[in-house]
């Protein structure tokens, strides 16, 4: 499979990567290299996980990271609740020691978590680490081990190797920098805001039932509206449900109603002050631009 | 014509020319190893590498880790590979030197990386209000007589002992920052079932003894950053004291020194001897009680040092007046670089214990949006009840 064949693959399942995003996807799969995206929030870093899971008809892992995630709830536990369990029968059954402790270590007393799942599947499946920047130093260094070799290694059980290489794709929203150890074991691509054809492209993918013209419409208004001194640009996500919104109030021109243009707004801004910011008139102006 | 750049024909193919491309991104900044030239050659491989705009964007994938290097990719890229087309863009204007014209002189003042360059004929002048009140003529006369004086005149042994103290002190109450993941402890919130399931192997699953874990308090690191431009001379003593007990208190402090340039000086200060250790940073000081560079020497930290030393657990603390020769906006968006790294920012600015003071010069209004605590530091006495203050941080 070209680029430009998963490229058309993954527009068939709804997302539309540009050329230099695809590149890089196809590069991953084929190097078998964990890919890094990086972005502003709701630009469609994580759907692109679930977009090539769902083109490869693959499993897709998610882990999601926050401050304190640990190995425990990344890679695996041991199920003590079971293990105790165990141990109590066999005292019971008269079982010795010996043979008890390489039962209770064993596979069956696993708990596998995302990275530790992802790595034992028949099928290569889609491992998503999203947003990586919200974890802290120590469990990127946890991940180096298994982005690089494919192994997790548990000190009762010994090392696990992978029965098949996931596609990994990481983001991040740059809230933090990433150790330069990660990014070098990672291809990379900066996912920006989509250009007019772009979005117009995504957004009649996405909702078909929106005519042409309000299509225009709302891509030309959410594209000036991000050139707007804002706090937090919507990004595509964004767009999709402000289309949702004109379609269920049944706006059919952007221009004819601003009362309803401005109510809608709520899914497109998502501070304080950039609703005070965006006034009516404002909106207006913005709307008769856009077309 | 064709834009793409024609190789010498004794050139020895295509893996000599990935590696040389490599080695070109490599001497404009971009940290990449052996393994990324075999990659980029895997990678060729995989596109239909005949097309420009295809290597292009597999090497992008390839070579590039961040939005920055990204963003410069297209340049590097096009100057090797589409050398024919740009013959005539590739002559750059190199900048228009902002120096007087009365002085000349050969060297330019680089920096320790060699890539931003200072004007070295420029003098501390802060928009004049550094001066207004008339400090300003008796800095200017104290920066010259300082140009020949060594830094072991300054500062003096008994203030280091006493510098020591403080940092110490300063340093505790900086130490503590809870960590979030738990490790094994006598006496901790939570049970450790790992343990208690191994230790209950021995008394037939009954679990006889409970291990706990805790979250243990992890300690900080301190990078100092120090301001030695004319402006802050006569604050010098009580701050490199202070650089120079902190070292000694603290094993794993960073110091550095900046006016237009930027120099590490933690090794040096690690010196046991303590007057040779002055020395040395004397001497790497070259150019002390110049004219400062606050923002643009803080972005060459954060672009530079601070990949290595500064993380989620550092507290990085500034000493300077924020008289800043360059635009404000330097400062701001070194500062929110700076602020990505996860560390705290600690600003100690020697004119705050003034009365009525107020962070007017542009460059310290920049800033403060970023700084977590903003504190007066004069002398010895004031950086010792600092302590009370950094708890709440």
């Amino acid at each position: 499979m070209t680029w430009n064949n998963l490229q058309t693959a993954l527009a068939d399942s709804g997302y539309i990567a540009s050329d230099d995003l695809s590149v890089a996807i196809h590069l991953s799969i084929t190097l078998g290299r964990p890919l890094l995206l990086e972005g502003a929030a709701g630009v469609g870093k994580t759907q692109l996980a679930s977009s090539l899971a769902t083109q490869r008809s693959s499993r897709l892992i998610r882990l999601q990271c926050y401050e304190g995630l640990d190995a425990a709830q990344a890679i695996y536990e041991w199920n003590y609740q079971r293990q105790l369990l165990s141990i109590r029968a066999a005292a019971e059954d008269g079982e010795t020691g010996q043979s008890v402790e390489a039962r209770i270590f064993s596979r069956e007393f696993l708990l596998e978590r995302p990275l530790l799942a992802a790595i034992t599947q028949k099928t290569p499946p889609v491992l998503l680490i999203d947003e990586i920047d919200r974890a802290d130093e120590e469990f990127e260094a946890y991940l180096l081990e298994i982005l690089s070799e494919f192994q997790v290694t548990i000190p009762e059980l010994g090392t696990i190797t992978a029965t098949s290489k996931p596609i990994v794709i990481l983001t991040s929203n740059g809230t933090r920098d990433l150790s330069d150890a990660l990014r070098r074991r990672c291809l990379y691509a900066y996912v920006d805001y989509p250009s007019r054809e772009t979005e117009l492209a995504i957004l009649s993918a996405r909702c078909p039932a929106v005519e042409t013209r309000l299509r225009v419409q709302i891509v030309g208004f959410v594209q000036k509206l991000r050139e707007e001194d804002l706090e937090k640009v919507p990004g595509i996500a964004e767009t999709l449900d402000f289309a949702a919104a004109l379609m269920g109030l049944g706006i059919a021109d952007l221009t004819s109603n601003p009362a309803a243009l401005q109510n809608t707004l709520s899914t497109l801004l998502k501070t304080q002050s950039d609703r005070a910011h965006i006034t009516s008139e404002v909106a207006g102006r913005i709307a008769g631009r856009s077309v | 014509m064709s834009r793409v750049t024609r190789f010498a024909a004794r050139d020895p193919g295509p893996a000599a020319r990935i590696s040389g491309f490599i080695a070109h991104l490599r001497d404009n900044g971009m940290r990449l190893g052996v393994a990324e030239t075999s990659l980029a050659l895997s990678a060729l491989c995989e596109v239909e590498a005949i097309s420009p705009e295809t290597s292009h964007q597999a090497l992008k994938a390839v070579c590039t880790s961040c939005k920055e290097e990204a963003e410069k990719f297209g340049a590097l890229f096009d100057s090797y590979w589409m050398d024919m087309g740009r013959v005539k863009q590739k002559i750059v204007q190199t900048a228009a030197s902002d120096g007087s014209d009365c002085v000349h002189s050969s060297r330019d003042a680089h920096d320790e990386d060699g890539k931003g360059s200072g004007s070295s004929s420029t003098p501390d002048g802060s928009d004049g209000q550094a001066e207004s009140d008339g400090e300003g003529l008796l800095i200017a006369t104290k920066v010259s007589n300082l140009m020949h004086k060594d830094l072991r005149d300054i500062v003096d042994t008994d203030d280091i002992a006493e510098a020591e103290k403080v940092a110490r002190k300063l340093g505790a109450a900086l130490r503590d920052r809870r960590s979030r993941r738990r490790v094994a402890a006598l006496k901790g919130d939570r049970l450790h079932f790992r343990k208690i399931i191994r230790a209950s192997l021995a008394t037939g699953g009954e679990p006889l003894k409970l291990m706990k874990k805790h979250r243990p308090d992890r300690p900080r690191k301190i990078v100092a950053l120090c301001d030695v431009s004319g402006s802050m001379t006569i604050y010098s003593k009580v701050f490199l004291a202070f650089l120079m007990g902190l070292m000694k208190g603290d094993p794993t402090a960073d110091a550095y020194l900046f006016h237009t340039r930027l120099v590490r000086i933690t090794e040096a200060l690690r010196d046991k001897d303590t007057k040779r250790a002055v020395g040395r940073m004397s001497l790497m000081a070259d150019g002390f009680g110049g004219g400062s560079q606050i923002g643009p020497s803080i972005a060459r930290f954060a672009k530079s040092y601070a990949k290595r030393f500064v993380d989620g657990r550092s507290v990085v603390l500034i000493l300077s007046d924020g008289y800043d020769t360059s635009p404000p906006a330097v400062m701001g968006s070194a500062l929110a670089h700076l602020k990505k790294r996860g560390c705290k920012i600690i600003w100690l600015n020697p004119l705050k214990g003034w009365r009525d003071y107020a962070p007017v010069a542009d460059g310290m209004t920049a800033a403060l949006p970023y700084l977590d605590l903003f504190c007066a530091a004069n002398t010895l006495a004031d950086l010792s009840v600092l302590d009370r203050e950094v708890i709440s941080i």
